[in-house]
């Protein structure tokens, strides 16, 4: 992947452009909101975009990206978290927001969700090797058999398999799943993904819900 | 000299100047409407009188000529005391008159003038002050009319010394009065600002000298007083705070250390390094996740008024408490409702009352043994919707309940549990933006909280 990092903390920006080129993506970096903007134009697939920068700030350089007819997911960095700053950001184009300090797993997995949430039309079914979704119905089966899922159990596993082969962290579950964006004390997640494990690992002999450590969770055909 | 300028130049001598202008002008002022009232009404008065009496005797030199006129100078000579006259022949011969002599005086225009005459009492002769008019009649016949003004003059005298030394004492007093006045609220104030000069220097503890006047610099410094105190307490709570973050992330940082320094002075065996490292990276998410939190609640606390909407508090029993069900059951504690939906209505932010809920919810299940239970019910109740969640656990001692809501504050008996000691005072900090009001008490046994909120109406159907 082509990544924009467009970060006026050039420490910060180095080890995020080492961080992921490690990952195995190509990342750019640009100092301020102008050139970032120039430089968006040679096309990216993530733009990560620093909320305050000298000169033109991160709310204005996404707004000129959006209205110049770009529509690469831009992924909002902030030292500001109150509710109102996400909603500023993802108002002005952001896709996503992060706040500072984050983990960087954080970051990439949240990379990643953006570029598979593009332009995928929701699929009506998902498949992760013998596992099968049924989004209409709310049907779960493995290997033939029926899994009966509680509602929100449902929506876990479905937020996982649209991200399949994917790390996804507990902030985006919570997030996503429960559309809440505080750290709990508990890791309640951890909980909640044991259920789901027991549902539908078990008694087959290939896991399909693995746990990253450091990091968070994949439902993936391989470990 | 610099004293005299720093007087001038205060607000309470330029007060004082300022009323004292008022005063003197408007004294002024009456004085000289007195005077005018007075003096000049009787001096028209006795012009008036002058020039009817003139007007009477030329009629009578009309009708009998000389001979009549000097026959009634003569009566009304020996008459009048008030009354002066004096009828000379052209030769300036007196015909007749009570004042010796034609006065020296220069009269105006129309003949009036002022002049003096001597009276005699007995063998002496006084000189008096008059004002009087000449006319010139046919033939070098001349008549002077006059008055005694003698005691006119002296009252206006009198008048003029008095409204002068009235004004001169007035000055006096209005001065003195200022400098005094002044002076004394620039003592009170000059200790005011020495007692802010020895706190700003470093001395919190002092505080601003008060009088008990209940007057506007003592309910000034009254006012000063209770700032102070505010600023101490906050800077007693903030020494405190950062005190206790540098004592709770000093234990895992230094555990992270220790780790990282143990494993490098082990033999390279990428798996032992790749361990480490990934454990590592979880100690050090704790900290961020801590950090967040103590930022999260700084905001909190810092910011102006957030996102507000209708919630009602059984959707977020719900939503919350369904979250937290897996948790409970795994910990064998039965996490139960009781909040009707539609009946609690409070204006707030959905997530902040959902994070503040999940702590409180996350704090009961931690600290009740397995079997226990967890109540979590809605009332409202004379305007308040109470959120409540109550625990049978072992509760907390009536002295420590008021310091569970402070920052990191983790009973030592809980030490060992997990958590950075900051769920409370999220809860507290959310309280207070909803301007709610957070209580800890027995539940008997147990621990009960209860979030009372101001309760919106319930919003209309649909």
């Amino acid at each position: 992947m082509r990544i924009l990092v467009i970060e006026d903390d050039r420490e910060a920006a180095a080890y995020m452009v080492k961080g992921l080129g490690e990952h195995g993506d190509t990342a750019d970096h640009a100092a301020t909101g102008e050139d970032g903007v120039m430089m968006a134009a040679s096309g990216y697939d993530v733009i990560v975009l620093d909320r305050m920068l000298p000169g033109m700030d991160g709310l204005a350089a996404a707004s000129t990206l959006r209205a110049s007819g770009d529509t690469t997911p831009i992924l909002f960095l902030s030292a500001l978290g109150q509710v109102d700053d996400r909603v500023k950001g993802l108002k002005a184009g952001g896709d996503d927001y992060l706040v500072k300090p984050y983990a960087f797993a954080e970051l990439l997995a949240r990379i990643e969700a953006l570029t598979r949430r593009r332009g995928d039309e929701p699929p009506t079914g998902m498949r992760v090797a013998d596992l099968e979704i049924d989004l209409l119905t709310r049907r779960v089966q493995r290997g033939g058999a029926r899994i009966d899922l509680q509602p929100r159990e449902f929506k876990l596993l479905e937020y996982l398999a649209r991200n399949a082969d994917q790390v996804v962290t507990r902030t985006m579950l919570l997030e996503n799943v429960w559309e809440y964006n505080f750290d709990p004390q508990t890791n309640v997640i951890d909980v909640h993904i044991s259920r789901l494990r027991s549902k539908i690992d078990k008694g087959f002999a290939k896991p399909l819900l693995h746990t990253v450590r450091g990091a968070g969770y994949r439902l993936s055909e391989t470990g | 000299m610099s004293g005299l300028r720093k007087l001038v130049r205060s607000t309470a001598f330029r007060l004082a100047f300022f009323y004292f202008l008022i005063f003197g002008l408007s004294t002024s002022g009456l004085l000289g409407l007195v005077y005018w009232r007075s003096a000049g009404f009787t001096a028209q008065q006795i012009d008036e009188t002058i020039a009817a009496e003139i007007q009477g005797l030329y009629e009578r030199y009309r009708l009998l000529g000389i001979p009549g006129l000097t026959q009634v100078v003569v009566e009304r000579s020996k008459q009048q005391k008030q009354s002066l006259y004096n009828l000379t022949a052209p030769d300036n011969r007196q015909l007749a008159g009570n004042i010796d002599g034609w006065p020296i005086a220069a009269p105006d225009e129309d003949g009036w003038m002022n002049f003096a005459y001597d009276l005699r009492v007995g063998e002496d002769a006084v000189e008096r002050r008059a004002r009087g008019r000449e006319i010139a009649i046919q033939g070098g016949f001349r008549l002077l009319v006059g008055r005694d003004v003698q005691q006119r003059v002296e009252l206006v005298g009198l008048m003029q010394a008095a409204f002068w030394w009235a004004g001169a004492g007035i000055m006096a007093l209005g001065v003195v009065g200022g400098l005094l006045i002044s002076r004394q609220t620039l003592r009170r104030v000059d200790a005011m600002a020495a007692a802010s000069g020895q706190i700003m220097a470093g001395d919190l503890t002092r505080r601003v000298p008060r009088n008990g006047s209940g007057d506007e610099l003592d309910r000034l410094a009254a006012s000063l007083n209770a700032m102070l105190d505010r600023i101490e307490s906050l800077m007693t709570a903030v020494r405190q705070v950062s005190d206790n973050i540098a004592h709770d992330l000093r234990t895992p940082l230094n555990r992270l250390r220790a780790r990282v320094e143990v494993t490098l002075m082990g033999e390279g065996d990428e798996q032992a390094y790749r361990e480490a490292l990934l454990r590592t990276v979880e100690d050090a998410d704790a900290l961020l996740a801590t950090f967040n939190a103590l930022l999260d609640i700084g905001r909190l606390e810092g910011a102006a008024d957030g996102p507000s909407d209708r919630v009602d508090l059984a959707t977020i029993v719900a939503d919350v408490v369904e979250l937290y069900a897996p948790v409970a059951e795994d910990a064998g504690i039965a996490l139960t409702t009781d909040a009707p939906t539609g009946a609690a209505f409070v204006e707030g932010d959905r997530r902040l009352l959902a994070q503040a809920l999940a702590n409180l919810i996350d704090n009961a299940i931690k600290y009740t043994p397995a079997g226990g239970r967890v109540i979590v019910a809605t009332a409202v109740r004379n305007g308040v919707a109470t959120l409540s969640v109550v625990d049978n656990g072992p509760g907390v001692p009536a002295t420590e309940r008021d310091r569970i809501f402070d920052r990191f504050v983790r009973l030592e008996s809980d030490r060992a549990k997990p958590g950075n000691g900051l769920g409370l005072s999220m809860v507290r900090a959310v309280a207070a933006r909803h301007n709610a009001v957070l209580k800890a008490s027995d539940a008997g046994p147990g621990l009960r909280i209860d979030l009372a909120i101001p309760a919106a109406a319930r919003p209309p159907a649909g």
